[in-house]
């Protein structure tokens, strides 16, 4: 089919040229002919009439008036703005095949031709929201992987019970000497790198909602959140309430040298005391509340339903990964160590593996639902999970709480269920693959973490896709799909 | 006559691993990079150029992650690109599809053809997936505009 085409838009230099590129590359993918003509500062030569007589319909994709129009009159047309012709050019070129193929009913196509309907919105609340934890994800991956990987690493090496329990430091000499002291090295490092996570992930959450200034306040903040075992979640909180405070503080108008003292003095000075007295004064007595609380109601349930107990216990390991509650459940974990229950403990222990488990099946099963990040920082999550850092997991639950926190309980819940009903045992207060050797009841015990990986995977991959359809269907008003969005993706040329 | 993209766009003018949700503020950091360049002697003039073109479009941001707010001013000397790579994203009005590569383009007023064909040349090149990859792997400000330099001709 032979196509034409115009682009216009105010400046003529950008968006217009986009337009006939992408409209170029559609129609030579899709076997049929066009010229376009662009309209504007960069436009070449107009289309001849003879061309335009052969043509069977003309596309305009213009965010300006079209100039001489009338050398179009009585063809079959679509019109869209520039930016629909550049995001989606294979439909537009399929909706002027299809205005062709309706012609000779004159114009039949353009009423049927939705115009663009992109408005000019800002980003939605939750996209605005979405968009600050993530970068508050990106710039904490980095210590999660570095992290992760040296303490598993260590493990391996020393042991994960005797590592833990190394106090100082080693030295050069004993590194050469001792497995346990190069094991302890790496899990050192390691654990450094782990206590960054969460200022890290304030400080850059705060960073992405106000740029530099937001950095000390929201690190002091995720450093605070550490000190009153908040766990990521209450870095979360801590970031977006660093960010909020300096954004207050900007609003603020000053006038003369005062204005250059802002930056300097005031953001980071009061940034960083109002954020700090908020997150301790406010919110660090309900935690610590709430862990007291937890432990005691957990171990006033001792002794009812078993399985009714790992389920509730699962679910608050994967809840905030290293946060009030997941302690809650390890304190009780130690406290019935001591009592002599050895089963709390193993479900404990299978219930902090299935996080970063599920999540790395989740993106080998579903890549499409991740980003490129998350599924590099899945491969490591295989390592993470058997070597119970449940760490892991914390950068895909930082980025999506509202879909993955709930996954990864439903999934540590099955296993902590699984682990307490075949009645596994751990005389070990640690977990993970290297301590398998003091799990009785082996073959239950792995069951259950393969249950509960798997359970994860399947509501994170669901919970994800819902969302999405979701998203989709609300953005996309005429009804575009991704698949069609990708096939207009272009084939690089090489020029 | 055929003008080299890289006499519109120099290492200096290239801001890699910018952080800011805001579209104006990064629209401001790159208009300060012209500023500091030599190529634009009124920021706010253009910087309100580029935002009224910003406000009337609904925004220059693409689905494919591609924004390029522009505009011609009487305030710039010389035809230039400046380029950030924002890594969280930047809203520029594309639906779902926060920017994280952005070109502002500043025109001279008097619209000079030459230049202006080499912006629709790297306009063009940007509907092409490989190049945006390219650019956005790119290691330092150097090496974009030695990707720009290839591939624009």
């Amino acid at each position: 089919m032979k196509l034409v085409a115009v682009t216009a838009c105010p400046t003529g230099i950008a968006h217009s040229a986009m337009a006939a590129e992408a409209l170029e590359v559609a129609a030579r993918e899709a076997g049929h002919d066009i010229e376009v003509e662009i309209q504007g500062a960069a436009g070449g030569p107009g289309l001849l009439p003879t061309t335009i007589a052969g043509a069977d319909a003309v596309i305009f994709a213009v965010d300006a008036g079209v100039r001489d129009r009338e050398r179009f009159a009585g063809m079959a047309s679509v019109e869209v703005r520039t930016r629909r012709a550049i995001d989606h050019a294979t439909e537009v070129i399929d909706q002027a095949v299809d205005a062709a193929r309706q012609a000779p009913a004159r114009d039949a196509a353009a009423p049927a031709s939705p115009m663009s309907t992109a408005a000019p919105t800002g980003a939605s609340g939750a996209e605005q929201f979405r968009i600050w934890l993530m970068t508050g994800v990106s710039y904490m991956l980095p210590f999660v992987v570095a992290g992760g990987i040296l303490i598993a690493i260590g493990f391996a090496i020393g042991g994960a019970t005797r590592v833990t329990g190394v106090e100082d430091w080693p030295s050069l000499g004993d590194v050469f000497s001792s497995k346990l002291a190069l094991g302890a090295l790496l899990f050192k490092i390691g654990a450094v790198a782990f206590s960054m996570l969460v200022p890290v992930l304030a400080g850059y959450i705060a960073f992405g909602m106000v740029d530099r200034p937001g950095i000390a306040p929201g690190i002091v903040a995720g450093l605070i959140a550490n000190q009153l075992g908040a766990g990521f979640l209450g870095g979360i909180v801590g970031g977006l309430l660093a960010g909020a405070v300096v954004m207050a503080l900007m609003r603020i108008k000053v006038r003369g040298p005062l204005a250059k003292m802002m930056p300097v003095m005031v953001y980071p000075i009061v940034g960083t005391l109002v954020t700090g007295a908020l997150l301790v004064l406010v919110i660090g007595n309900p935690i610590a509340d709430a862990q007291s609380g937890l432990t005691g109601w957990l171990t006033d349930l001792q002794g009812t339903n078993a399985v009714l107990l790992g389920i509730l216990i699962g679910a608050m390991m994967a809840f905030d990964m290293g946060g009030p509650v997941n302690k809650a459940a390890y304190a009780f974990g130690l406290a019935s160590l001591d009592s002599g229950n050895f089963a709390v403990m193993a479900a404990v222990m299978i219930a902090g593996m299935t996080p970063p488990l599920g999540l790395a099946l989740a993106t080998v099963v579903r890549p499409q639902l991740f980003t490129f990040g998350e599924r590099e920082s899945g491969k490591a999550g295989w390592l993470l999970g058997l070597s119970f850092i449940t760490e892991g997991a914390i950068p895909f639950a930082a980025s999506d709480p509202i879909r993955v926190i709930p996954s990864l309980m439903a999934g540590s819940a099955a296993a902590g269920a699984l682990s307490m009903a075949v009645d596994a045992q751990s005389r070990a207060p640690h977990g993970g693959i290297f301590v398998l050797g003091l799990i009785e009841g082996k073959l239950g015990y792995l069951l259950a973490g393969v249950v509960g990986t798997a359970v994860t995977a399947a509501a994170v991959v669901v919970l994800k896709s819902l969302g999405r359809d979701r998203e989709a269907a609300s953005t996309e008003p005429g009804g575009v799909t991704d698949a069609s969005a990708s096939g207009a993706k272009v084939v690089p040329s090489g020029a | 006559m055929t003008i080299a993209i890289d006499t519109l766009v120099t290492p200096d003018l290239v801001a890699l691993d910018l952080a800011s949700a805001d579209r104006r503020g990064i629209i401001e950091v790159l208009a300060g990079r012209l500023v500091a360049a030599g190529r634009l002697t009124d920021r706010e003039g253009f910087v309100e150029a580029v935002w009224a073109r910003e406000q009337e479009t609904g925004g220059t941001g693409m689905e494919s992650g591609v924004a390029i707010p522009h505009a011609k001013h009487l305030a710039v000397t010389q035809a230039s690109v400046a380029v950030a790579r924002v890594p969280g994203g930047v809203d520029f009005g594309a639906e779902d599809a926060p920017a994280d590569l952005v070109f502002l383009i500043a025109a001279p007023a008097g619209a000079d053809d030459v230049h202006v064909t080499v912006l629709s040349k790297l306009a063009r090149r940007l509907v092409h997936e490989s190049f945006r990859t390219a650019l956005r792997e790119a290691p330092s400000p150097e090496a974009v505009v030695t990707i720009l330099k290839e591939q624009i001709q």
